[in-house]
């Protein structure tokens, strides 16, 4: 690999200018976003400057201890964030904790047994927060999706049950589209990539000067490990969180929010 | 006694909509009268166990309906909702679809038959129906089931008259063909005349008892 770069405070500083252009749009079009545009870049500072103090200790350190307790608060987080994006889903945080523990540690389970990556903090911490952010980016819409499509197809639900479905057959067509929901936007966007926007993972390497066939494979290995994970991230989800809406003789609960 | 309701409470979203009920459901033909809102789907919906009671028992045939398993149940005791809610696939598919789940073929024609719809309907899209249609479908799909009770809820209340007459020949005829009890809910007290040997009246989710006089 050539030269890195080192991007100064000031550079970075420079950038807020398009953050700037970002809440003018929201307050001239009365978007009521500047808000949460200025709290997420806030937070984007201090939390991408925290990790990278925490990474760059770990990968001093070199210690797999020291990965696996990164990991497991990137999956804590990860539950917790996506949880609130899944509101409609009764007791949702457990199915995403094991959604995303279960899609990071068998994907890096996984590449490090093929031979893809070595077992090193170097490679391990990078693609474990991408893998488990990507889960938890599919894992919560597909369990928004679940929540809506409950809601808005009881009295199918209700039908089906009546016909001595149970909850997993009465289910099946919402399960299918939640999935789905989940799924999608990665695949789609693997079918787009290099065409229409170019992924992170390769524009980073680009700019760190790294020859283009490298970051193209980079990117390759990278894109097929998400689209493995991300699936076994949606599927967990939404199997596990399924059930939360019936009690166990198959009737549907009531719905803790009305439908809006 | 096919039900017996013993203190019957239930509430829906946090509102008590069945106080206390007790009342006996007899084989042959019931109708369950009593304006919107009164609790009669609340109460139907408790015979096959789409949902249970807060408090009190329901029995059917004498035993408390928990201790039947629920699957069973369903198919034994069907419901045909108030609105149609069907699979987006054909009329035939639909109608088999109860039989299936449980690994047995249906007679589609037959059930299609009964339920008043012509067998041309099989191959047709559904959801494609009128309301009027769909309803019939919901019907059949109830039917394919074999079931020894029918509960219908508001049968005709989606329909104008002309199709509310039609769906009334057709429960009639059910009633002469089919030995299943059938449990009519419908808010029109000369419906519940036409169709039922007997009527059960409820009203703001309390049983009135025969001979009480109408309360405003
Ligand atoms: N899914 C529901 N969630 C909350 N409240 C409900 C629901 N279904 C019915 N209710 C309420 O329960 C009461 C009785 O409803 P219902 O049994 O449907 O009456 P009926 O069938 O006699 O018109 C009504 O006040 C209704 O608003
Ligand atoms: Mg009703």
């Amino acid at each position: 690999m050539s030269a890195a770069i080192h991007p100064s405070l000031g550079q970075v500083a420079a950038t807020l200018a398009l953050v700037v252009i970002a809440a003018l749009i929201s307050a001239w079009q009365r978007a009521d976003l500047e808000r949460d545009i200025g709290i997420a870049t806030i937070r984007s500072f201090i939390q991408l400057t925290a990790i990278g103090f925490v990474i760059k200790l770990i990968l001093d350190e070199n210690r797999l201890v020291f990965v696996v307790a990164l990991i497991a608060a990137m999956v804590l987080f990860g539950a917790f964030t996506a949880r609130r994006r899944a509101r409609r889903v009764p007791n949702a945080f457990w199915p995403l904790l094991v959604a995303l523990a279960v899609a990071g540690i068998s994907t890096l389970a996984l590449v490090v047994a093929l031979g893809v990556f070595k077992a090193q903090a170097r490679y391990l911490v990078p693609v474990g927060g991408m893998v488990i952010g990507n889960a938890m980016t599919a894992a919560a819409v597909a369990l928004n999706r679940l929540g809506d499509d409950v809601a808005g197809a009881a009295p199918e639900i209700e039908a089906t049950l009546a016909l001595g479905a149970t909850t997993g057959q009465a289910m099946r067509p919402i399960i299918r589209r939640s999935l789905r929901s989940g799924m999608i936007p990665l695949i789609d966007s693997t079918k787009t990539t290099g065409l229409i926007f170019f992924p992170g993972t390769m524009v980073g390497m680009l700019l760190a000067g790294a020859a283009p066939i490298d970051a193209v494979r980079l990117q390759l290995i990278l894109l097929y490990v998400l689209l493995g994970s991300v699936s076994l991230a949606a599927l967990t989800a939404v199997l596990l969180a399924h059930r939360s809406f019936f009690t166990p003789a198959h009737q549907l609960r009531e719905l803790p929010h009305p439908a809006v | 006694m096919l039900f017996a309701l013993e203190h019957v409470s239930c509430a829906r979203a946090g509102r008590s909509v069945l106080a206390d009920v007790s009342v006996d459901l007899a084989d042959g033909t019931t109708a369950l009268v009593g304006p919107s809102g009164a609790g009669k789907s609340t109460l139907l919906r408790l015979l096959n166990r789409l949902a249970d009671a807060d408090a009190g028992v329901v029995r059917y045939r004498g035993r408390d309906v928990r201790d039947y398993d629920v699957l069973a149940l369903r198919r034994e005791v069907a419901l045909v909702p108030q609105l149609p809610a069907l699979l987006p696939t054909t009329v035939e598919e639909n109608v088999g679809y109860g039989p299936a789940l449980c690994g047995h073929g249906a007679d589609v024609a037959a059930a299609l038959e009964l339920a008043g719809l012509d067998r041309a309907f099989a191959p047709r899209r559904a959801q494609q129906l009128s309301v009027g249609e769909q309803q019939r479908v919901m019907l059949a799909r109830a039917l394919a089931l074999g079931p020894r009770v029918l509960l219908l809820d508001e049968p005709t209340a989606a329909l104008d008259a002309q199709a509310r007459d039609a769906v009334e020949r057709t429960l009639l005829s059910l009633r002469a063909r089919l030995s299943a009890a059938l449990i009519i809910v419908t808010h029109d007290m000369a419906q519940a005349g036409r169709l039922a040997d007997r009527l059960v009246i409820l009203e703001h989710g309390r049983v009135r008892e025969p001979g009480e006089a109408l309360t405003a």
